[in-house]
């Protein structure tokens, strides 16, 4: 029961939420919050082991093992990077897309879950236009779902190469973490934060690692109400003042395929929040660059500091692929007492 | 018809101011007698239901329920949606005109109302305030009315032109029908499936603000006090927002003709229950905010809500197992409502039970004008709900009477339990022997 308290005059027992039934397969990852922080320490180590690892050793580990992509939007870097991991791994991988399946005849996410498992597959990778899509996909199939994007709301193996990539800057050698590893460290998440399932996914991992994650953006893309989304969670709108605190900056795309009708001056935008190599240099000149992709020069960053030697947005893509080996490995391996 | 008597019950009728062990002769579809246990003057002979231990009460009436015919029927039917309704206590509904096609035509409400139909309890049609539910001409509400029409609505589809709601609400005054509002300025909500907050912000959900609500409940109490002399009525469907109930309660402190229901989820549950992308928690309005539904309740123990109305939205199984932003609104209502307020509002929250039933039965009846329902006095309908208040237990989606199982009480503990429903001296709903 939760105390409610109304009016100041009483209070009233109203009825408790239900417990939490996600995840049902303990080898999926749905959201950053399903690893525990020893979860994410045991992860980012096992992503540079495997990377260090002989690839013809390496490819025994899931030899022949079936993985399917199920893709519901465009992607360059997640599609492929997720493919060359599998494969890295010995695994078998095949891509379902939303152009060239049933899912255009109006087949349901569930039956085309429940297609791909009926054909062997033995855990997805699915990235979906609607938040919240890899958790139904989860409580139809059971199986291990990895969540590669849902809408607006997660990606939790970006966040998690972000991390890498934060860390091999700001705390070099480090291949564990804990609560406080990245004590003392700001990181500016800048731009199209509503719409943003990159900046969600961070904002809910980086401060459980010690770090203070600076929201900065004009208030049409980033509500006053995401400073409650998680405990060391601010905004600050001023962008020169973000970069001005910050040890990292990540920049992010105008989503204009989710603005659905807002209205946003895009000159006005750039004024204030574009990454310019003269902004960066007046108030971050030391800080990380970063971006998840895909980076539109001339919008939120200009070509001179994307191709920057504070940029590390190809470092990021390179990450990818051994955060996602280990994130895959964990998700067959798990029910075999695997790790991490 | 045969007659029925009950026995040894003791009898709660608000509106009647009775509240004691009494003895009920039912007959010819009506309230014949009411006397003290034992002393029936007509009743030798008669079929008798034992109801010792057991409350007696005007059958429930819920002003908001989707029957989903005509159209729909593979969701629910007029028959099974009534055989809930029974299971429920309830013995009448005022079935909402978002069928398809919509019902703005007296034949349609006529078709509703047919015995073809197989309804277990009354059903009332409520029609389209406008044509097509497009919010742009008046249906005719006179035809309408004579059909058997209790009131007009574009649920679903909220009137939003000024001039078409000004000239609903004085067309509506005429005939002495009520205009009922789904109060959603649908230019704030486009592409939104739950309440607006830091809930819908963490989900990467879009949001409907409280204000899309209370802002169009204002602008429809402006309109009806623009021409107060008209007398019209404006009921405001499931109100959901602490900022509509509020206007509602200036409104009434004006002296306007402004009522208001609100729906067991909407004070009990809050946008948290959406979880991680419950569709049996999507429905419209939203599920709000921990402070809006403490308002919900505040109301309803205040006294300002009118009524409880559950609208009971039945959906396919097929059709909420699918993404959140795409799955349908709505949530099955009907057989929860009284072992939910039984338990909250009256278990936990201290209503006494007259209240509680009245808010079921005497006030919606009142507040639709369906005469002789709601009470029990002798010459009423024969409509009773006979149940154990004592009685806990555990209701199943699985065991509903509803073609739908899109309920997010699946499992939840209830307090009271139906024993038998009776629609005009006809048993409607006995419980499994």
């Amino acid at each position: 029961m939760t105390p409610t308290a109304t009016a100041a005059r009483r209070t009233l027992f109203t009825p408790p939420l239900p417990e939490p039934r996600f995840p049902y397969n303990p080898g999926s990852m749905l959201s950053v919050l399903d690893l525990s922080v020893q979860g994410v320490s045991r992860l980012l180590a096992r992503a540079a082991e495997l990377e260090r690892m002989d690839p013809l050793v390496r490819d025994r580990i899931l030899l022949k093992r079936r993985l399917a992509l199920l893709f519901y939007e465009s992607s360059t870097r997640t599609r492929t990077s997720f493919e060359l991991a599998a494969k890295a791994l010995g695994a078998d991988t095949t891509l379902v897309s939303n152009l060239s399946s049933s899912i255009e005849k109006g087949e349901s996410l569930k039956d085309t879950g429940l297609t791909l498992r009926a054909l062997g597959a033995e855990a997805i990778i699915l990235r979906h236009n609607s938040s919240g899509a890899a958790w139904l996909l989860e409580a139809s199939t059971r199986l291990p779902v990895i969540n590669a994007g849902d809408g607006m709301h997660e990606h939790p193996t970006q966040a998690l190469l972000d991390l890498r990539t934060l860390l091999a800057h700001l705390r070099p050698g480090v291949e564990g973490v804990d609560e406080k590893t990245l004590s003392g460290v700001t990181v500016a998440i800048v731009g199209d934060i509503l719409h943003s399932r990159v900046a969600r996914s961070n904002m809910l991992l980086l401060p459980r690692l010690g770090a203070r994650v600076l929201l900065c953006g004009p208030v049409q893309l980033l509500p006053d109400l995401a400073a409650h989304a998680a405990a060391g969670v601010a905004i600050e709108r001023n962008f020169d003042a973000a970069l001005g605190q910050s040890q990292a900056v990540m920049m992010l795309r105008i989503q204009a395929e989710r603005l659905s009708g807002l209205q946003l001056d895009l000159d006005e935008y750039k004024a204030s929040y574009q990454l310019t190599g003269q902004r960066l240099a007046a108030h971050a000149p030391a800080a990380l660059v970063m971006h998840p992709g895909p980076i539109i020069r001339g919008m939120e960053i200009t070509a001179g500091v994307a191709d920057g030697v504070q940029s590390a947005i190809l470092e990021q893509v390179t990450n990818g692929v051994a955060i996602r080996m280990a994130v895959i490995e964990r998700a067959l391996k798990h029910e075999n007492g695997g790790r991490p | 018809m045969t007659a029925l008597a009950i026995r040894g019950g003791h009898l709660l009728d608000p509106a009647a101011g009775v509240d004691g062990l009494k003895d009920l002769l039912l007959k010819d579809g009506r309230v014949a007698e009411i006397a003290s246990p034992g002393k029936l003057k007509n009743a030798e002979g008669v079929e008798t239901l034992d109801a010792a231990g057991l409350i007696v009460a005007p059958g429930l009436i819920d002003i908001h329920v989707h029957l989903r015919e005509p159209g729909q029927g593979y969701k629910e039917t007029i028959a099974t949606g009534t055989a809930a309704a029974a299971a429920g206590g309830f013995t009448a509904v005022a079935a909402m005109p978002n069928t398809t096609p919509v019902n703005d035509s007296p034949d349609i409400t006529r078709w509703m109302q047919s015995p073809e139909r197989g309804a277990h309890v009354r059903v009332f049609p409520i029609a389209a305030a406008t044509r097509g539910s497009k919010g742009e001409a008046i249906s005719d509400y006179a035809a309408l009315k004579a059909a058997g029409a209790v009131a007009v609505t574009d649920d679903g589809r909220p009137i939003l032109k000024d001039s078409a709601m000004r000239e609903a609400l004085a067309a509506a005054a005429r005939v002495g029908l009520t205009v009922i509002q789904h109060a959603e300025d649908t230019r704030m909500t486009q592409g939104a499936s739950m309440n607006l907050g830091p809930v819908s912000f963490k989900l990467g959900l879009r949001g409907m603000p409280a204000e899309a609500e209370s802002a169009l409940v204002e602008r429809d109490i402006r309109l009806v006090a623009e021409q107060r002399d008209a007398h019209a009525h404006l009921h405001v469907a499931h109100t959901s927002t602490a900022a509509a109930l509020n206007a509602v309660r200036q409104a009434r402190r004006n002296g306007l003709r402004v009522t208001c229901e609100v729906a067991p989820h909407h004070f009990l549950l809050t946008e948290e229950h959406v979880g991680l992308y419950d569709t049996h928690a999507k429905m419209n309005p939203p599920l709000r905010s921990a402070a809006d539904r403490d308002a919900m309740i505040e109301g309803i123990l205040d006294g300002i809500v009118d009524a409880i109305a559950t609208d009971h939205a039945p959906h396919a199984t097929h059709e909420k197992e699918i993404e959140f932003e795409l799955a349908p609104n709505g949530i099955t209502g009907l057989e929860t409502a009284l072992g939910l307020c039984l338990r909250w509002l009256h278990g936990e929250w201290k209503m006494s039970l007259g209240r509680v039933l009245s808010l079921l039965s005497a006030q919606p009846a009142a507040l639709l004008g369906l005469k002789g329902r709601g009470t029990l006095a002798v010459g009423s309908f024969a409509d009773v709900v006979v149940f154990d208040p004592k009685v806990e237990w555990t209701f199943r989606a699985t065991e509903s009477k509803s073609k739908a199982k899109n309920t997010p009480f699946d499992g939840w503990t209830m307090q009271g339990k139906v024993c038998w429903t009776i629609s005009e001296g006809r048993v409607a709903y006995a419980p499994p022997a």
